[in-house]
Parts: C-alpha cells; sequence; structure tokens
C-alpha cells in the first residue's frame, strides 16, 4: 500500500490541447495518502469521472505522470495496477452466483482456493451478503446488485486503492444512508486508500476525511469538509456546497471595508493588497447572515422559507437593482415581509477577487502592534 | 351513461383482418384438412378415409412412412448441422466486427450481402460453383485430386448444400449477434479489467450470457428456415442423388405435384406443419419462462 501522486496528471480527449478549454480534465498535482477516504465532488461533467479512469488505468491521460509509491504506473494496464473499482451501475456477472461474483477478482489472480473462501466469506459478512451467496446474481434486486458491485471492489485485500464512481446512484434512498455508513465501518476496518465520486456533497462530506471539489475540469479546492464550509478557497465551493449556498454579493473593498449597494459592511480582516476600491465578490453563509432586532443593515425581507427545523429569509438590500441574499433568522424571532435588520458575521465573511479567496491581515494583530 | 359499451365496437377495426386471414390461411389449409380425411378417384368424387392417411403416413414399414421418416431424419440433420456451424460462427464474426469508424459500415454491408440474393439465384450460384466442368469449386476439388461430384455422390452433394446455407444465413446471426454485443455497457468491460479476468472468461461471462437473448431467436430462425428449406437444395441438386438430399419440403413436393398422391401429401404435410408449430411453441416457452425468471 503507498500513496498515490498525481503529478501534473491532465487530459484531453483528442490528445494535444490547444487552450485551457480543451482539457476534459486540466493538469493537476495531488497526493492520495494511502489508508484515508477522498471524495471527488463536482456538477456533472466536472472530469471527476475521467480523473478516476485516469487512477485506474482506464484512460491513459494525456499529460503527467501517475505514481504509485515510488513506481510511474502512468502506462501501465488496469490488469497490472491493482486497482479496485465500482461503477455507477451495478455490474455484475449474470451466470454466476454472488460467491461466486465475489471470488472472481481473487480467482482471477489465481489466489488460493481456502484464501478465496475466507475472503469472500469477511467481504460478505461486511456487507449483509451471507443468505444471498449461494443464489444466482442475475434475479437480485438493483441494491443487491450493487452491494454485489461494492464486495467485488472491497475483496481484494492488496489493493492500492479502491475506486467508487456515484456508486449509489441507484440504490434506494433509505437504503444509501445505510450503505455509506457500511462503506465507511469497511474503510476502518480495511485501512485502504479509497476515492468515491459524487456530485452529492452530503454524500462527499459524510464519507471523505477530505473532499476535492472540482469544477470545469479543474480540482477548486482540497480539504476537510470543515474547511469547505468555514473558508471556501472559490466562489463555486462556497456556492457548490452547503444547501442553500453561500451568498456572494458584488462589491468594493478598500482596507477593512466593503461597499454593497451603496451599504458599508465591516470586514474581519483588512486587504492591502487589493487596490482600493477592487471590483470583488463578498462571500457569506446563510448561517452567518443572521435577521436581527438590534442594529443591522436595513434591508426588505421579501420571502420567507419554513424548512421546517429553521427558518430562511431572502432579502434584499434595497432600492432596485439590488442585490439580494438568504439569511438565517433567529429561533424564536418573529418575522414578517418588509423591512428588516440584518447582521453579517464580519469573521465569517470572505472576500473574492477573481472568483478565488483572498487572504486578509488579521486586524487583531494590526491591532496589537 | 356508461361508455364503455360503445368500446365494443373495436372489434370491427379486426373484421377485414379476420377475412383476409380466413381467405389467406384458413381457408387453404381446410382444403388440405379435407384431402388428408378422404380419399378420390377422380371426377370429384371424395370419400371418408378417416385417419387412413396420417397412420399410412407414420407407420415406417409403409412406402410412405418410410419416404416420410428418411427425409424427416434428413433434415434433421441438415437443421442439427447448419446450427452447429452457423451459431458458433455466427458468434465469432460479430466479434470480429469493428467497433466504431467507417469500418463498421462497411463490415455490416459486406456480410448483409448475401442476405439480400434471392433464394434460387443462391442456389443457381452454388449449382454452378460446385459444377465439375466449369465451376470454379468442382473444377478446382478435383484438381486437387478430391472426389468431388454432386449429382452422384451423396457427400459431395451434402457438402455443397451444408456450406451453402452457411454461406448463405451466417450473416444473419452474426448480424443479430453483433446488436447484442453493441447493447453491452461499456462498464462491464471495465469492470471485467478491473477484476483482471482475460478475453475468453469476458466472452464466457460477460458477452454469451448478454448474447442469450438473441441466441436464442437467431437459433429459432435458422432452425425454422433449415427445417423448411426447398429452393437452394432443389435448385442444386433436386433432391438427390437418389433421395440423398431430398428434405421435407423437396419430398412433400414431389409427392404432392409430381405424383398427385393428394391424401398421402396432404397428411404429410399437416403432420409437417405440427412440427413446426410444436417446435415454435417450445422455444416460445422456454424464452418467455427464462424472462419470467429473470425477472423474479
Amino acid at each position: 500500500m503507498a500513496d498515490i501522486t498525481l503529478d501534473g496528471i491532465g487530459h484531453a480527449y483528442g490528445g494535444a490541447p490547444r487552450s485551457e478549454a480543451d482539457y476534459a480534465l486540466k493538469p493537476i498535482h495531488h497526493v492520495w495518502e494511502s489508508g484515508k477516504a477522498y471524495a471527488l465532488l463536482g456538477p456533472s461533467g466536472c472530469g471527476k469521472t475521467t480523473l478516476l479512469n485516469i487512477i485506474s488505468g482506464l484512460v491513459i491521460p494525456s499529460h503527467g505522470r501517475l505514481l504509485f509509491g515510488d513506481r510511474d504506473v502512468t502506462r501501465l494496464p488496469t490488469e497490472q495496477r491493482n486497482i479496485a473499482q465500482v461503477f455507477q451501475f451495478p455490474v455484475i456477472y449474470d451466470t454466476m452466483t454472488v460467491a461466486e461474483n465475489l471470488a472472481f477478482p481473487l480467482k482471477n489472480r489465481g489466489m488460493a482456493r481456502p484464501q478465496i473462501e475466507k475472503r469472500v466469506g469477511e467481504i460478505a459478512a461486511m456487507l449483509d451478503l451471507v443468505p444471498d451467496l449461494g443464489r444466482r446474481a442475475r434475479g437480485l434486486t438493483a441494491d443487491a446488485k450493487q452491494k454485489i458491485s461494492l464486495g467485488r471492489g472491497l475483496v481484494r485485500s492488496d489493493v492500492s486503492a479502491v475506486l467508487f464512481d456515484e456508486p449509489l446512484t441507484v440504490i434506494d434512498p433509505a437504503l444509501k444512508w445505510e450503505l455509506r455508513s457500511k462503506l465507511k465501518a469497511v474503510h476502518r476496518a480495511l485501512d485502504l486508500l479509497m476515492i468515491y465520486v459524487t456530485h452529492d456533497q452530503v454524500e462527499a462530506l459524510t464519507f471523505a476525511d477530505k473532499v476535492v471539489v472540482m469544477n470545469d475540469g479543474r480540482a477548486v479546492q482540497i480539504g476537510t469538509p470543515t474547511e469547505l464550509f468555514e473558508r471556501p478557497e472559490h466562489t463555486f465551493v462556497g456556492y457548490f456546497i452547503g444547501s442553500p449556498g453561500m451568498n456572494l454579493l458584488r462589491g468594493e473593498v478598500s482596507g477593512a471595508e466593503a461597499r454593497v449597494d451603496g451599504h458599508v459592511l465591516p470586514l474581519g480582516a483588512a486587504y492591502p493588497n487589493l487596490a482600493g476600491g477592487a471590483s470583488v465578490k463578498l462571500g457569506i453563509r446563510p448561517d452567518y447572515a443572521t435577521l436581527t432586532q438590534g442594529e443591522g443593515l436595513p434591508v426588505t425581507v421579501t420571502r420567507i422559507d419554513d424548512l421546517g427545523r429553521k427558518l430562511l429569509a431572502h432579502v434584499s438590500l434595497g432600492g432596485a437593482g439590488a442585490q439580494s441574499l438568504v439569511a438565517s433568522v433567529p429561533r424564536g424571532m418573529g418575522v414578517d415581509l418588509g423591512p428588516a435588520r440584518l447582521r453579517l458575521d464580519p469573521a465569517k465573511t470572505h472576500v473574492y477577487h477573481d472568483e478565488r479567496r483572498v487572504e486578509g491581515r488579521s486586524l487583531t494583530a494590526g491591532r496589537a502592534a | 351513461m356508461d361508455t364503455r359499451a360503445f368500446a365494443n365496437r373495436a372489434w370491427l377495426f379486426v373484421v377485414p383482418v379476420m377475412i383476409v386471414v380466413l381467405f389467406s390461411s384458413l381457408t387453404p389449409m381446410m382444403t388440405v384438412v379435407n384431402y388428408s380425411f378422404q380419399d378420390t378417384m377422380g371426377q370429384n368424387n371424395f370419400f371418408w378415409n378417416g385417419v387412413g392417411w396420417f397412420q399410412n403416413l407414420l407407420d415406417p414399414t409403409t412406402a410412405v412412412g418410410q419416404r416420410f421418416q428418411g427425409s424427416l431424419l434428413r433434415n434433421l440433420l441438415f437443421s442439427a448441422v447448419v446450427l452447429a456451424i452457423e451459431v458458433p460462427l455466427g458468434i465469432a464474426v460479430s466479434l470480429c466486427i469493428p467497433k466504431s469508424g467507417w469500418r463498421v459500415g462497411a463490415a455490416l454491408v459486406l456480410i448483409a450481402l448475401p442476405l439480400l440474393i434471392p433464394y434460387n439465384v443462391v442456389g443457381v450460384i452454388w449449382q454452378l460453383f460446385s459444377r465439375t466442368d466449369i465451376g470454379l469449386l468442382g473444377v478446382g476439388l478435383t484438381a486437387a485430386g478430391v472426389p468431388f461430384n454432386v449429382t452422384q455422390d451423396a457427400a459431395s452433394a451434402w457438402f455443397v448444400i451444408i456450406v451453402m446455407d452457411v454461406w448463405h444465413w451466417t450473416s444473419m446471426l452474426a448480424l443479430l449477434c453483433y446488436a447484442g454485443l453493441k447493447a453491452i455497457p461499456d462498464a462491464y468491460y471495465q469492470a471485467a479489467r478491473i477484476d483482471g479476468a482475460n478475453r475468453w472468461s469476458v466472452f464466457r461471462n460477460i458477452e454469451l450470457p448478454k448474447l442469450r437473448k438473441v441466441l436464442v431467436i437467431g437459433m429459432l430462425l435458422r432452425f425454422m428456415g433449415s427445417f423448411m428449406i426447398y429452393t437452394e437444395p432443389f435448385t442444386v441438386t433436386g433432391g438427390g442423388p437418389g433421395e440423398a438430399t431430398s428434405f421435407l419440403s423437396i419430398d412433400l413436393v414431389k409427392m404432392a405435384l409430381g405424383q398427385v398422391d393428394l391424401g398421402n401429401a396432404a397428411a404429410y404435410s399437416l403432420v409437417y406443419n405440427l412440427i413446426t408449430l410444436t417446435v415454435c411453441w417450445v422455444f416460445f416457452t422456454y424464452t418467455t419462462h427464462a424472462d419470467q425468471k429473470d425477472a423474479a
């Protein structure tokens, strides 16, 4: 077991890319540490499956090198890579029993029969497939079939990584939770590097130690779920993670203040690197934009969404053509359509220039000096 | 108001079809049934013969029974041989057809060519091809020292007829299998690579099971085609030498039109028809039964 290194891996279908836009996957450097669980998160067509297929060898990248430990495997065929992969739709061998399906990857690699049986038994127990072991795989439900696919992915103990390509798409929602926690448990038990592709943020955040957020063929941020939530490095991450996503407001920044639609907002840090009056975006999550009965920006509530466990208010910053944002309504506070006051937490307000987060200079440090 | 009563008018739309079916198959069929239970001495005088013709036909000690049994066995052997060759060959050809690019179209057109040739033309082509005086195959084999003569040697006649059928019909199985192969999602092949399966294993565990349904249909069509074959072997050998290539249809036509043995021929055709129907029914119940097992 070893780390997997993407050394400038990029891919353009059809070879020679002429511009950035020709890449299905823009060159990326990243080390997948052995024993960790990663999620590749992004909308459809963002290049996550391409990246996964490059690691498994189903796609040979047009650029860069792929290392398993110190070994360059960029051009090695799939069968020689020691990778397991589970696909979006269940792939089972119709004519075999469940047990034979699970044993198939081991049998092909010439493992001894007693060992195969032992391993198949272990994996079947983990996935609750023991009662079905003797049955023909053909007649089973989609859920059970996908469990078999998962099992075939997990059955080899010597793999460098197990890759999952949206494996729970066909699974019934109620079972999804169960299978996901099962996968998590399997990960803990087997201590394998797992990479899990999904477009579902809940799936990504609950499964992974680290999430790679991808957009338009680019890895825009790699971080823990908390990092992605608290400090999105890219407006896309802010918008894509969280439900609803981060509010993004066009405005200008000078020093430690921002100007949005005529309002002056204090910021948690100073931005001397941005030219005075630089046009930027301010990002603040609805969780940190709260309606208040005390001091605050004068706004107009235009819509209220009752999510059951919390209330969200859509507020306009006033005036025609003004921007609007989503804010939380504190528990117990009555709210109506019409004028209200809004408080934005300066420490949680991020500044984005060119869609990327700008690191400010801490105000407290400045004051202390 | 209950409007459902008016829905019965829908049956009226079926009436024209019923009339056509009545004239196209039911009436001619009843004529045959008529002949099979009666006998005539001419002058359009018929008298009842009960199941006499059938007893005669199914009793192998009679002349007619012997003829029927011989033709049936020959025909079953012929069907078995062509199926045994065409099915594996069709699968093999379908696996070799390119999967993308302009070569797909070129390959499919080339493969489909034999299917576009009229049956009697196929017969003429092979009749000429196998002649020992002007046919390339006949002349070639004779020159190579192989004893070959379609008109005198039963083995030669069988050889030509089987090769001809394989040439004519393997394409259909190849095209059916190709369609079946195209329907297998890429993920299966990818998973097989991940699982370390070799080429044979991919064929055995993925491709062949996924081809099962098209193969059942293909085998049914080919069985029926070869079991009812007439034009091509008749053009090549005329059923000979002797009776060697007299299959059921050839023998039946000889009996009905050559010898005008109407009673025997009528019983013959009904039994022949019953055999084909039975095989169809067995295939049908087998496939639907297998589908139900899949769905369960």
